[in-house]
């Protein structure tokens, strides 16, 4: 609906712009806050992993974004080289990444669950380097766009509302994989091992639980998550070879202030970033990429364990 | 008397001799590169290496009977850490004795390795960074890429002619943006339009769609855009694509930047109407550009260069010229005096470094996106040659630019 046209029916009481405060209030702040959740919806795709490999096994795995960034390239190429349709990549970037993480969780990462953070951290940023310059070798430097199919661009009009369909995709996407990771992780004989494993590892054992066994699916599951994220995310962010480090920040702060281990805590929490995100930039885009990270020091200065911390 | 002729042709055939010998035993002429070859600009120091290479690949890497050594530094994560290409121009200088320094990816780089250039007097030549008070920060400072305002003004120029009557800004919040911005709202002005409101991204901006809504919630007749190269085109693009602003709801004029191949591939079809005010396009129709588009497809794997790639050629071309006029001497002064005035044909047709600033005035492009034998280019419809930067004309008109072309 155009504004001009609201305003004659007296439903705006000022002109659109550029008073911010007289625009149209329900369609624009319905289409602010979508566009926002489904910005967060991508983020929690992205760092729910993190939240699982970080939170429960306590390992400090920086390199959560170099993931996120296998699944991409598996999506281009797989699109690209062999004309697969977007949606069939998308398991195909989830097993990848999943199992690029078995092979250096066997390798490297296991050898390190004991050791201190700041050895954690070195090793990971190494490998977050790593992966960077051979993505750079291998795919190039350059942006990798992709062709969507044309069902899944622009917008669906109800009413005064639109929303992207791209973005309706991520938050469906966004809401199964929450559903399937509480389920599981609360109601299955797994995610009762999970949970074993993480708070006594030793009593675990005694019980006959494969503790190894367990870590490294569940490491590998939380990559696979990032692989996914990484690929759903070419659609909105795009992906070159830096996308390892560029979302480590927005990866920490939702792990960080939702508490870790909590997936309702990565949820909530990347949610708000998004929406916060949206809001700031649209009302006040002179200071709009401070307020995030004001609104994040915050919250932790409130509650230093995160929103949902469960110790 | 034969002896004496003997003697004359034995001292003849030595100084034929020992001429050559003379310049192979000269050391090489060192040219240190600082371009962000990691970060979220690597795909600039790609393009603007290979637009090097290329060049040294057709023209020999020997000058005036002297080696050229090229030396390359990266500056990370351009623009966010000036303070890296001021030590990286300091190491360059002191340990590596380099005798030019080229490069600088973006804006705050160039600005913070200026004085160091300024006190060690090795000449700068800027192949990128395109904010235009650079080249008047230091008198020792070159540049063959673009003052972005000779683009954006002459876009502005063009809309009002034709018939545009309101637009909306939205550039990156740092020197060229708003450099890019202010011109083209005073050129916009000048010629009878008027400015609808304006944002300013924030320099690291994964997420567009925010401003995206609030432009069309502007209602503008036209969207005048900046955003620097590297992951941002494509992503705006996206989000503009996503919240219906393209051509046919809106005039979207910008740099060459948002319509580049990566861009374009990513909108489809959403692209095709978008106008742009550039200096280069691998599309252009000059003499020199299909050879060097052959050329870079070659060096880039089939990709098509950019105007990274043809300012760093043409910046290249620019120090050979220089070494050749003084003969293969690198004393500072001389080199950039050499360079003052020097007029060549580049891939992005004819180019001349003005005497008094030191900045290129080069042909601006006015282009549209067309879908052409099924792929979407930047097809030329209007062009101003010899344009020089506007801002610095301004200064100059104002007495605020010395004889030398330093901001007062």
């Amino acid at each position: 609906m155009e504004h001009r046209a609201l305003f004659r029916r007296g439903r705006l009481s000022r002109p659109a712009y550029p008073n911010v405060n007289g625009l149209p209030v329900t369609p624009r702040i319905a289409s602010l806050l979508f566009d926002g959740f489904a910005y967060g919806m991508l983020l929690f795709v992205l760092s729910v992993g993190l939240s699982v490999t970080l939170g429960m096994m306590n390992f400090v795995n920086l390199a959560h974004g170099s993931f996120a960034m296998i699944g991409g390239y598996t999506t281009v190429t797989l699109m690209r080289s062999w004309d697969w349709p977007f949606f069939a990549t998308l398991p195909v970037a989830f097993l990848m990444a999943a199992a690029m993480a078995v092979v250096l969780e066997r390798i490297v990462y296991r050898r390190l669950y004991g050791a201190s953070d700041l050895d954690q951290a070195l090793l990971t940023i190494g490998i977050v380097f790593m992966s960077i310059a051979s993505a750079a070798y291998i795919f190039g430097t350059t942006q990798q766009p992709i062709e969507m199919p044309a069902y899944i661009r622009g917008r669906v009009e109800i009413g005064d509302f639109s929303f992207g369909v791209y973005r309706i995709f991520l938050v469906c996407a966004a809401l199964v994989i929450t559903a399937v990771l509480v389920l599981g992780l609360d109601y299955t004989r797994f995610g009762a091992r999970i949970r074993a494993a993480v708070d006594n590892q030793r009593m675990a054992r005694g019980l006959g639980i494969n503790v190894d066994w367990i870590f490294a699916v569940t490491f590998a599951i939380g990559s696979g998550l990032a692989g996914l994220g990484g690929a759903l995310a070419i659609e909105v962010v795009g992906l070159d070879p830096n996308f390892a480090l560029k979302y480590l920040v927005f990866m920490l702060i939702v792990v960080a202030v939702g508490g870790m281990a909590s997936i309702r805590g990565a949820f909530i929490t990347a949610a708000m970033l998004g929406i916060i995100d949206m809001f700031s930039k649209y009302y006040v885009p002179e200071v709009g990429a401070f307020v995030l990270y004001a609104v994040m020091v915050g919250l932790l200065v409130w509650r230093p364990a995160g929103l949902f911390a469960r110790r | 008397m034969r002896k004496l002729l003997l003697g004359m042709s034995g001292l003849a055939a030595l100084a034929m001799a020992s001429a050559p010998v003379q310049a192979q035993n000269q050391p090489p002429i060192k040219v240190g590169l600082i371009m962000s070859y990691s970060g979220q600009f690597a795909d600039l120091g790609t393009m603007m290496d290979n637009g090097i290479k290329l060049y040294m690949k057709q023209h020999g890497d020997t000058v005036a009977g002297r080696k050229i050594e090229i030396i390359r530094r990266d500056s990370g994560a351009a623009g966010t850490a000036p303070d890296v290409a001021r030590r990286l121009a300091q190491e360059l200088i002191v340990r590596d004795r380099v005798d030019i320094i080229a490069g600088f990816s973006l804006t705050p780089d160039a600005l913070a390795a200026a004085d160091v250039l300024t006190q060690a007097k090795k000449p700068g030549v800027i192949t990128n960074a395109a904010t235009a008070i650079i080249t008047a920060r230091s008198p020792y400072l070159v540049r063959t890429s673009i003052a972005l305002p000779q683009a954006m003004g002459a876009l502005g120029t063009w809309a009002a002619k034709n018939g545009t009557k309101n637009a909306f800004t939205m550039v990156t919040d740092y020197g060229p943006g708003i450099d890019s911005e202010q011109e083209f709202q005073l050129q916009f002005k000048q010629g009878g339009g008027t400015i609808n409101g304006s944002v300013r991204f924030p320099v690291a901006n994964p997420d567009f769609s925010a401003f995206a809504q609030r432009l069309k919630d502007s209602n503008s007749e036209a969207v005048f855009v900046f955003v620097p190269g590297g992951e941002q085109p494509a992503a705006l693009a996206k989000a503009f694509a996503e919240h219906g602003v393209n051509p046919k709801s809106m005039k979207i004029l910008s740099s060459g930047e948002l319509v580049n191949d990566e861009a374009l591939k990513s909108m489809g079809d959403a692209a095709v109407g978008m106008i742009s005010g550039w200096h280069y396009d691998h599309n252009l129709k000059t003499r020199m550009n299909p050879e060097f588009v052959k050329g870079m497809n070659e060096l880039l794997g089939g990709r098509n260069p950019d105007q990274f790639a043809v300012t760093a050629y043409d910046g290249m071309h620019l120090i050979y010229e220089a070494i050749k006029k003084t003969g293969g001497k690198t004393d500072g002064d001389a080199l950039i005096a050499a360079m003052k005035g020097v007029s060549f044909e580049s891939p992005r047709g004819s180019v001349t470094i003005d005497p008094e600033t030191r900045d290129v005035i080069q042909t601006i492009y006015l282009r549209r996106v067309e879908r052409v034998d099924g792929r979407l280019v930047n097809v030329e419809f209007d062009k101003i040659d010899n344009v020089k930067d506007p801002v610095k004309e301004r200064l100059k008109a104002e007495g605020k630019l010395t004889a030398d072309g330093l901001a007062k």
